[in-house]
Order: C-alpha cells, then sequence, then structure tokens
C-alpha cells in the first residue's frame, strides 16, 4: 500500500482586501524529495508557505499532514509536528551570541545540553559554526548556517528553504546543496523555494510554478530547459535587453566621477566600514559593483550619494572635489540616486505620490517650488502625470499614498523620478530587487539607454545575473573593500564569487575533525 | 486575550474628524462615572464644567484668555512633533519668555510709547527661543535627549523667575510682595472689545494665537519648509536622501516652538496678570501638548481644542465655586482626555478586534 | 557627621534607584515610558494614604507598589495593546497622575505621615561606621540594592531575561520566533509601575513622611536621565542614584551652611547636574550605543 504523502494541500484560498493571493492551490509532498516552489515576486508563494506554516490561516481548504487533516494556529504549533522553516530574512539578534541565539528559539530546551547538540548537528551536516561567535561579526552565509542548525535541532520531517542561496557566494552554494542531499537522503522532504532556475535544475526533482496565486504546474526541472520554466513563471514571452553603442564616442575619455582613496567610519552599530575604495566612472558605462549583503554597499552609496560626507579629495565629481558637498550640491551637478530601500528612504509611505517626487525634486530647475520657498501643487502634478507614464507605473486612481503602491510599482517611480531630468551620473543600489521581472526588464533597459546617451551609471547589486547583463567592468565589494574593475567580458562568475567571499581577514571557524 | 490591529487602507475624512469627538464624548463618561464617585451629579457637574462658562460674556472672555497661550504653544508644538522632536519644556519657554517681555517694563518703567509693546513680544519670542535652543543645541550636538534636556529646563526657569520676583526685580513699593512692579499702560496687551454689553477683560492675545495658527498652516501645507518637517518626522532617512539636514530642521522647530511658547509667556505677564509673578501659569505649557494631539497636530484643529481645555480650566473653577469640586479634577480631566485621544488615533488608523484565544486552541491538532 | 551625611544621601538616592530601575527594565523591553513621575506620585500619596488609615506603613508600602502599578497597567494598554505613541502616552500618564495625586490628597495636606521605621540587622549593624549605614536602614534600601543585583543576574544571567533583551532590540524576530512580545513588554511595564510605585512610597514613607503637592519635585524625570547614564546596566544604576543623592544632599547642607548663593540656584542644581551628564553621557557614543535597546519606543504590531 502506498504511503500517505507527508504534506498535502487541498484548495487553499487566501485573500489580502481584493487580492487572491492564493487560489485554490492544491499539491502533495511525499518524503525523501526536494521541491521547488517557483513564481514571480507577487505570486503567492510567501504567503502559500506562511499557510502552510501556521503564520496565516486559510480562507479556504486546508492542509492534511501523513493522511491526517490538520490545523496549525500558529508556527510553534507547525513546528511541533514536524515543519521547520529557513527564512530568507533571518530572526537573528545582533548583540546576542550563536549559542544564545539559538537558545531563543528554542525555549523548551536547556542551556547546556543545547550547546553539545549544536555541535552535534552542525559536525554532521557540515554547518561550520562558533557557538560562542557574536551574531554581529558573521557573515551572511553563517548566518544562515545558524537558522539552519536552529531548525534542524528540533529534528524536522519537511524543511521550507526560502530563498536560501540569495545571501550565498557561488563557493558557498555547493556546500549547502551538498547539506540539502544529505537531509534529502536522511528521508526529509524539502520545499525549496528560489527564483534562480539553474540552482532548482541542479538540485530539485520536481518544480510546482505559482502565477498570480494559481498553481499553474507541476514539473519535472531536470527535463525542462531554464527559459521554459521562466517563462512558465512570467506566463509570457521573456524580452531581451538592447544594447546600444554611446552615439558620442569622443565624450567616452571623460572621468565623471573619480573614487580616490575613500575611506569611512560606520554610523551604525553593526555597519561596515569603507577601506580606501578607489575607482574611475567614465561617460556612457555601466559599473557593476556585486557583492553580498552587508558588506559596505550601503555605506559605499550614502558615500558616493553624499549622505556621508567624506574627505574633500575623496570623491572627484566632473574633476571637482566632492567629498564635503551634500546630496542636493551632486544632485545639482548632474547627479541622481537611487538607494536600495524604497520604504523610508527612496520614498516614504505615508507620503502622497505627488509628494515622494518632491523628495529629490525640490530645486529650483525643477520648477516644483517657488522662489519664496512654496510648492506649486501643479508642476509637481504635471511631473507624476508624466513619470507614470512613461515607467507604466501602475497606481490606484486618486490622490494616494505610496504605501497603495506594490514595491516593484514604486521602484518604477523612484526610478522614473530620477530620469524625468538631464542626467550626467546615475548611482543605483539593488535596483531590482524585490521587482518583478516584466519591470525588471524595464529598469534595466532604462540603465543601458542612459549610459547610451552618454551618462555614467554605477550599479550596486547582489544579483550577479543583472550585473552580467548590463554592466560594461565589474568590481566586487567586500568586507568594506572594493576590488580593481575589470571589464565584464574578461570575467567568470567563478572569479566573481571568489572575490565575493575572498576577504582574507574574515577567519572562518574549522570544523573540529 | 489581545487586541488585534489591522491598518486601515485609507482613513477617510470622516473619521479623521470623528476621532477627537469621540475621545471628548469618552472623557465625558469618564468624568461623569468621577464625578458620581465623588458624591456628586454627574450631570450637574458636567454642565458646571463645560456649559456653564459658556452663558456669560464675561466668561467667554475669560476663555479667549486662557485659550490664546494654549493655541500658541500647542501649534508650536504641533510644528515639533510633526517632525519627530519632542519639545516637552514649553512651560519653561514660556516663563523664559515671560521674564524677557518683563525686562522692559521692570528694568525701564519709565519707557513709555507706542514702541513699547511690540519690543516686549519680540523680546518674549527671542527668550523662549534661546531657551529652547539649549535642548536643540545639546541634541545636535550630542545626541542627549531633548525630552530630559527641555523638561530639566522647566524646573530651572520656575527657579529662575522665583529668584527674580523674590531678589531683583522685587517692586520696590511693593511691601516685600514677591512681584515685580506693575507695567505701565504702553506695556499691556489692549483689551479687544472693553465696553459695552460684550465688553471684558479678553485682549489681543487671542488674535495674536489665530493668526500664528493661520500662518502655522500655510508654511504646513503650502511651503518646502513645511514639507521638510513633514519627511523629517516620517523618515529621517528619506529626510536625508532629500536634502534636509536633520540638524537644521531641529534646530528650526524649537526656534519656532520657544518662540511661540515665549509669546504666550508675553501675552500673559502684559495682559491678563500686568506684572511678573512667581506662578505665571496654571501648567499651560504641559495642557498645550494635550490641545497640539487633540488637534491632530493641524493649527486649525489646535484652535478648536484650545477653546475645549480653556473651558476646562474654567470649568474647574467654577465647579468649585457651584458645587464644591477640587480644581484638580481639571488636571485629571486633561490627562483622561489626553489618553482617550490617542486610543481614538489608534482607531482611526486601525481596526481593532477584540481576540479571546483559548488554551486548547493553540495546541496543535496530531 | 559623616554617618548623618551617608544616611541623608542614602535617603535621597533610595527612590531614585528603585524608580530607575524599574524603567530601565521597561527600556531594555524596547518601551519607553515617560510616566515615571506620573507611577511615582500617585505611589507616594496612596501610600501616605494607606499607611495613614490603617496606621501601618507596612500597608503603605504594598499600597504605593499597587498604586504603581496600577497606573503602568493603564499605560500597558494604551502603548500596548492599542499601540499608541509611547511618548505622548507617558507624558499623559505624568499629567494625569499629578491630577489624581493632587486631588487624592488635598485633604491630607499639613497631616502628619507614618514613618517606616529603620530594621537594624543584628551583628552586621554592630560594625563601627558601615554598620549604622548600610545594616540599620528601612525596607526600601534593602530592597533597592537586592532588586538592583536581582534585576543584574535576571537581564544577564537568565533565559527570560535574555528573551526580554531580544524583545527589546528586534521585536519583529523575536515575535517570528513566537515569543510573546506584547506580553514580555506588559509584565515589564508593570514591573517599572510597581518599582516607581514604590519609589513613591519612599518618599512619604520616610524621605518626608508627610503630603506636599508635587513631592516628586521632577525625581521621577531624574530617574529617566539616570537609566541613560547607567548606559541600561543596573549596577552602574547605584553609582548614578548616589551621585544625584549626594547632589541633593549638598544643595540642602548649603544652604544651611548659608552658602551666599541664591537658594534658587542651589535648588536647581539637581537639575542642571542632569543635563551635564547627559551631555557627558552622550558624547561618548561607542559606550551608550552598545547597550541601547535598538527598538527602543518604537510600538510593535503584530504582522497577523
Amino acid at each position: 500500500m502506498a504511503q500517505p504523502p507527508l504534506l498535502s494541500a487541498h484548495g487553499i484560498t487566501k485573500s489580502f482586501g481584493p487580492l487572491r493571493a492564493c487560489s485554490g492551490i492544491s499539491l502533495s509532498l511525499h518524503e525523501g524529495e526536494i521541491v521547488a516552489l517557483l513564481g514571480e515576486n507577487g505570486a503567492g508563494k510567501s504567503t502559500f508557505v506562511k499557510l502552510m506554516f501556521g503564520a496565516l490561516q486559510p480562507e479556504e481548504g486546508g492542509f492534511e499532514w501523513r493522511g491526517a487533516p490538520v490545523r496549525f494556529a500558529d508556527p510553534a504549533a507547525a513546528r511541533a509536528a514536524g515543519i521547520g522553516m529557513v527564512h530568507q530574512h533571518f530572526s537573528l539578534f545582533e548583540a546576542f551570541t550563536v549559542a544564545q541565539n539559538i537558545a531563543l528559539a528554542l525555549p523548551g530546551e536547556a542551556m547546556d545540553t543545547l550547546i553539545e547538540r549544536t555541535r552535534t548537528v552542525s559536525e554532521t551536516y557540515g554547518l561550520p559554526l562558533d557557538p560562542n561567535a557574536l551574531v554581529a561579526d558573521l557573515s551572511a552565509g553563517e548566518r544562515q548556517r545558524i537558522e539552519i542548525v536552529r531548525c534542524l535541532i528540533e529534528n524536522p520531517q519537511l524543511i521550507i528553504m526560502d530563498e536560501p542561496t540569495s545571501v550565498l557566494t557561488p563557493q558557498e552554494v555547493e556546500p549547502l546543496f551538498n547539506t540539502l542531499r544529505t537531509l534529502r537522503d536522511e528521508g526529509r522532504t524539502i520545499l525549496y523555494i528560489s527564483h534562480k532556475l539553474e540552482e532548482v535544475r541542479a538540485l530539485c526533482q520536481s518544480a510546482i510554478v505559482l502565477r498570480r496565486g494559481e498553481l499553474i504546474t507541476t514539473l519535472d526541472p531536470t527535463d525542462t530547459s531554464a527559459k521554459a520554466i521562466a517563462e512558465a513563471m512570467v506566463g509570457g514571452t521573456i524580452a531581451h535587453l538592447n544594447r546600444r553603442a554611446p552615439s558620442d564616442a569622443e565624450a567616452l575619455k571623460d572621468v565623471l566621477l573619480k573614487v580616490d582613496g575613500l575611506s569611512h567610519g560606520s554610523d551604525s552599530r553593526f555597519g561596515t566600514k569603507l577601506k580606501d575604495i578607489n575607482f574611475e566612472l567614465r561617460r556612457g558605462e555601466v559599473l557593476g559593483i556585486a557583492g553580498m549583503a552587508g558588506n559596505g554597499q550601503s555605506e559605499l552609496f550614502a558615500c558616493l550619494s553624499g549622505e556621508l560626507r567624506s574627505e574633500p579629495g575623496a570623491i572627484t565629481l566632473h574633476g571637482v572635489p566632492a567629498g564635503q558637498r551634500g546630496i542636493e550640491a551632486r544632485r545639482g551637478r548632474g547627479a541622481a540616486f537611487v538607494p536600495e530601500e524604497r520604504r523610508g528612504h527612496s520614498a516614504v509611505q505615508s507620503l502622497t505620490l505627488t509628494e515622494n517626487l518632491l523628495l529629490s525634486r525640490h530645486r529650483a530647475q525643477d520648477g516644483t517650488v517657488s522662489r519664496a520657498g512654496f510648492i506649486r501643487g501643479r508642476v509637481a502634478h504635471d511631473m507624476l502625470n508624466r513619470i507614470v507614464r512613461r515607467m507604466d507605473v501602475r497606481a490606484p486612481d486618486g490622490p494616494v499614498t505610496a504605501a497603495a503602491l506594490s514595491g516593484g510599482n514604486l521602484q518604477k517611480l523612484v526610478m522614473g523620478r530620477e530620469l524625468d531630468r538631464p542626467l550626467d551620473l546615475l548611482v543605483v543600489n539593488q535596483p531590482t530587487w524585490g521587482v518583478d521581472a516584466g519591470a525588471s526588464a524595464n529598469i534595466r533597459q532604462a540603465i543601458l539607454d542612459l549610459a547610451a546617451g552618454g551618462a555614467g551609471v554605477v550599479v550596486i547589486s547582489q544579483d550577479l545575473d543583472e550585473l552580467f547583463e548590463i554592466a560594461d567592468r565589474m568590481a566586487v565589494i567586500a568586507d568594506g573593500k572594493l576590488s580593481d574593475a575589470r571589464p565584464t567580458v574578461d570575467l567568470s562568475r567563478t572569479d566573481v564569487g571568489l572575490l565575493m567571499g575572498g576577504s582574507a581577514d574574515r577567519q572562518e571557524p574549522a570544523l573540529a575533525p | 486575550m489581545r487586541l488585534e490591529l489591522t491598518p486601515r487602507r485609507q482613513a477617510g475624512p470622516f473619521l479623521n474628524l470623528a476621532a477627537p469627538v469621540l475621545a471628548v464624548g469618552f472623557t465625558a463618561v469618564v468624568g461623569a462615572v468621577l464625578f458620581a464617585a465623588l458624591g456628586k451629579p454627574p450631570l450637574a457637574a458636567l454642565y458646571a464644567y463645560f456649559i456653564e462658562p459658556l452663558s456669560e460674556v464675561w466668561s467667554l472672555h475669560e476663555l479667549a484668555l486662557k485659550a490664546a497661550p494654549l493655541i500658541l504653544i500647542a501649534v508650536g508644538l504641533s510644528v515639533c512633533f510633526r517632525s519627530n522632536n519632542w519639545n516637552i519644556g514649553a512651560e519653561g519657554q514660556l516663563i523664559v519668555g515671560a521674564i524677557f517681555a518683563s525686562a522692559l517694563p521692570v528694568l525701564a518703567p519709565n519707557a513709555t510709547g507706542p514702541w513699547v509693546l511690540p519690543l516686549m513680544l519680540i523680546l518674549a519670542m527671542v527668550g523662549g527661543a534661546l531657551w529652547a535652543m539649549i535642548p536643540a543645541v545639546l541634541k545636535n550636538r550630542f545626541g542627549t535627549s531633548e525630552i530630559l534636556v527641555s523638561l530639566m529646563l522647566v524646573y530651572v526657569a520656575v527657579l529662575l523667575l522665583d529668584y527674580l520676583v523674590r531678589g531683583p526685580w522685587r517692586n520696590p513699593e511693593g511691601f516685600n510682595f514677591p512681584e515685580s512692579r506693575s507695567f505701565g499702560a504702553d506695556a499691556l496687551l489692549p483689551e479687544l472689545i472693553s465696553t459695552g454689553a460684550w465688553g471684558g477683560r479678553g485682549n489681543w492675545g487671542i488674535v495674536i494665537a489665530v493668526a500664528a495658527a493661520v500662518f502655522t498652516t500655510i508654511m504646513l501645507t503650502r511651503m518646502l519648509k513645511g514639507f521638510e518637517i513633514k519627511v523629517g518626522g516620517a523618515s529621517a532617512r528619506a529626510a536625508r536622501f532629500a536634502g534636509f539636514d536633520a540638524r537644521r530642521t531641529t534646530f528650526f522647530v524649537f526656534l519656532f516652538s520657544g518662540a511661540l511658547a515665549g509669546l504666550a509667556g508675553a501675552v500673559e505677564v502684559a495682559g491678563a496678570i500686568g506684572q511678573l509673578r512667581p506662578s505665571i501659569s496654571p501648567g499651560y505649557g504641559f495642557t498645550a501638548i494635550i490641545v497640539a494631539f487633540l488637534g491632530r497636530l493641524h493649527p486649525i484643529g489646535i484652535i478648536a481644542a484650545g477653546f475645549l481645555l480653556a473651558l476646562s480650566y474654567l470649568g474647574g473653577e467654577a465647579a468649585q465655586i457651584s458645587i464644591g469640586l477640587s480644581d484638580r479634577m481639571a488636571q485629571v480631566f486633561q490627562g483622561v482626555l489626553l489618553f482617550s485621544v490617542l486610543a481614538s488615533d489608534t482607531l482611526v488608523r486601525y481596526r481593532v478586534k477584540l481576540v479571546v484565544v483559548r488554551a486548547q486552541e493553540r495546541v496543535a491538532h496530531d | 557627621m559623616i554617618e548623618a551625611v551617608a544616611l541623608t544621601i542614602i535617603t535621597a538616592a533610595t527612590s531614585l534607584l528603585l524608580a530607575a530601575l524599574g524603567e530601565l527594565v521597561v527600556e531594555r523591553s524596547g518601551v519607553l515610558n515617560l510616566g515615571v513621575e506620573g507611577m511615582m506620585v500617585v505611589g507616594a500619596v496612596a501610600a501616605f494614604a494607606a499607611a495613614q488609615a490603617t496606621g501601618s506603613p507596612y500597608v503603605g508600602v504594598v499600597s504605593g507598589a499597587l498604586a504603581g502599578g496600577t497606573m503602568a497597567l493603564v499605560f500597558a494598554c494604551l502603548a500596548l495593546g492599542l499601540a499608541t505613541n509611547q511618548v505622548a502616552t507617558g507624558l499623559a500618564l505624568t499629567l494625569f497622575g499629578l491630577g489624581v495625586s493632587g486631588l487624592v490628597g488635598e485633604s491630607f495636606v499639613g497631616l502628619p505621615g507614618v514613618t517606616l521605621e529603620p530594621l537594624a540587622i543584628p551583628l552586621l549593624s554592630q560594625i563601627p561606621i558601615l554598620g549604622p549605614i548600610l545594616f540599620n536602614q528601612d525596607l526600601f534600601f534593602y530592597l533597592s540594592i537586592a532588586l538592583t543585583v536581582l534585576v543584574a543576574l535576571f537581564l544577564f544571567r537568565s533565559r527570560r531575561g535574555l528573551q526580554l533583551r531580544a524583545v527589546g532590540d528586534d521585536p519583529d524576530a523575536a515575535h517570528a520566533l513566537g515569543m510573546g512580545v506584547l506580553k514580555i513588554r506588559t509584565l515589564a511595564v508593570l514591573f517599572g509601575g510597581v518599582c516607581a510605585g514604590l519609589a513613591g512610597a519612599q518618599l512619604t514613607l520616610v524621605y518626608t513622611p508627610q503630603w506636599v503637592e508635587n513631592i516628586t519635585a521632577g525625581r521621577g524625570w531624574i530617574a529617566l536621565a539616570l537609566v541613560v547614564f547607567a548606559s541600561w546596566r543596573p549596577m552602574r544604576l547605584i553609582i548614578g542614584a548616589y551621585l544625584f543623592g549626594a547632589v541633593t544632599i549638598a544643595q540642602f547642607h548649603a544652604q544651611a551652611l548659608g552658602v551666599a548663593i541664591p537658594s534658587q540656584m542651589l535648588s536647581a542644581l539637581p537639575y542642571l547636574a542632569t543635563i551635564v551628564v547627559l551631555v557627558l553621557i552622550a558624547s561618548n557614543r561607542r559606550f551608550t550605543m552598545v547597550n541601547t535597546p535598538a527598538a527602543l519606543a518604537q510600538p510593535f504590531i503584530p504582522n497577523r
């Protein structure tokens, strides 16, 4: 007699207001398999997983665990039943040690046996960890190991992994896959959420594709091309980027931006210090800066934008020292900046869309503010209409706040706000983070067009695919240091990966033999 | 058992207006219960508090006298609070403003002319602004908590005033009473309507207060400065991205609110009091915090809220006389009112649901 | 002489220590309760009233603690249950507390209070000099020192303490791990209220056994500053509280000695000292940043 599936879902439905996040999803997960859950941002992956893990309750439908109906009132109940989850956003406390973090997640366990079990689990599954290290000092990969160990100590039958490789260097991915395969061979089930299709093809036996809250298909990724899977996710064909050579080759000699020996202490408690950063950006080129999260990207961005001041000569804009200039002075010299965080940095949730435009468009040249300091509502409103049309921003009618926009649409609005005026220089941090494929392609195309028009662009991104797609030259930031920029055509992913993890002064704890 | 809060997607204008009304209604109910508990007839007490003062011309004048400083201070505080700067030392700024304004009539009692009063008002704004600059500068320079510094300075200002009126500024012909000499006619705010059926003590202070509220409304809604303040309060990072210097904003809002609180001090000493005394304010600087929140940090709302809180002061006095209720009751009322205002603010922004979780529901169904 | 001065300093410092200790726990859980002054003054009037009515100072102690706790409960319902602005709610609590205590205390003005007598600890109190100072004290002194040590052990040596600090550093992560963020914060706020109530009771039962309106005179606010001074470490509170106790006493002694400075200026000393201390501490950012609860004063709304 066939065993019942480990977990099965029947017609799971969940709405948030008018939005149907999950609509009649049914599926089964069996013991000893790795199943991919695929879908674009907003396809309903995370909602479905939250429903499965007891963090949300479905409106219709239900789950069965080993053939018996279950309802998990909260994640604790799901964990007690044998479901573990490794979140994309870690729930770790920076100021505490590894052992303290593990103890916090497992209130039932005695502190001393816990350290012992941590050691056992980390040795068995090849996840080296120092229990007494402070989390603040650890890399993203090490932090992920804490999450995985924390999950495995509870001996789960089903493990949900949410975008686990998004925080790993290419070199760190393979060991993780080995760990996951070991877990599978022990008879555990892994639900692997990702949008990196090559990884899914290397690791998973089957793949479930969600789109707009519905289950579209279940396919065998080893047997399907990445392009075909991608098209199943998007529900159409994916446009190719259009690269044009800059029209005025003569202008390319100009150095737009020169960074010379930039060092900066961090002003936040667990931030990264910048150490002697050097690069040049010329007209017409896109410079990519790769690196894992938290290696100094936000500090570098803030120094380039002028949100942090540096030595006057550390940053030269158009041949003029600008290290002490503020962000508005740099904007006045034809520069524009798009930070990573949209909610509360490049845009404010509680402000209307027009007000959000004013954030970076309140200089005299923009015409939005009169000489006496009064805001010209008419001008700002026209600006909004122009940008919404050009960038295809989907916004509800009427005077809405930024909170009413999805992440992708808000990013389009922010990009459009900067592209709406003549630019020489654009510095953008994670341009397509959390943006769906269609909008991502639009944003990348806009960056290429800007460079083709003779401007220089610095793109800071964790997404290597993106950088290989649009950057002319690439450098890697690791632990606050920037490698030399090299032409993208001369680089392989392995080269970049080595540089990403390659900070010499970070010591990995060795595994006891 | 717990409360579950779900954000409303867009709060309608109806709810925005309903919140303060709800808060006032709730406070009245609490008040009625309190009166009953103290053995006073609740309805008669509420009548004494909130209706009686409105029924006579002289008390309407008193209402305007008390509302003026409350509105002036609260308008300044609303600008502060909107930008997430917590100036809670307006009482001290009021006192220092009053001291600065009084310097002229006390030290130069023979000065006369139409310039005396305007100069006093300007001096008061300078004094209040200087006192408010201390927490602002310390916050900008060292990151010191502006809440604690501005509050400590209230105590210092009270003692400074006490020293002056008992020491160097005491009226030489005042039989050793702790008060300054009475101000001359040119150093006093003229009454609005001094004679006739509608005549009374009410002076130009209320006009100044309303003008300040109107000016502030224009600044907050139509000018870049107002936008800067709004963004600074919503997100410090976004403000920095916009090129708004947080220190400059902090400095400005403290200067602004300090100047208005100082002005309120001048309105008091050059108006209802007419001299400097050890105590020149029944806590207007603190009550104005309630006024600011009840007015939903909007200057026009603050005008209405200012009159309501002024009524609670008058009602306190009236109820003491007519039904023998302690005037402390007014302060209790004000506290309850601020609680209700804050709670109803949540009701506007969130749907609130009471959830009762039974113990067995927490256990997983195996 | 030394003995007398030391005793007065201790009496002046104990209420500061108790109130600050409560607030320290509250702030470690990520909540800023600016209502310390209000909770203290209500504790003070409740303690006076209960001791007056029963003749027992210990009934006063318990009433003070309960009154402070009740005030804290109001704060918890609003700032935690309804996620209201913590700064404004704390201010409201202080305004409300000053009003209530004035109303209740009106009839007590001028009445003689009940004094809590010292409890000599056998043998230890016989030690010369130190004995009478440290071991012939009232309940509040012993309680304040014992509680400080217990809070230090709790915060840094127990799992519950770890949870409390975790909630104060990152409530979202704590919630994701299944910790009851609001429950932990509520308990912390109630503890803070009880401590503030005790601190108030100390004022009317030991420091000046009578009722005077606004008897706290800003001590609740100084306690808030002490928490910053101690950079959220309990043991450092003892130093801070005794330093401020000494400043308060120095002002009385200077007045008694007839120093040629206006008395108002001497009275302003504790407040000015608070500002100076805040500046000195805040300018050393490395020192404070490490211990500041990262989520201090940020409302938390469970996302579900």
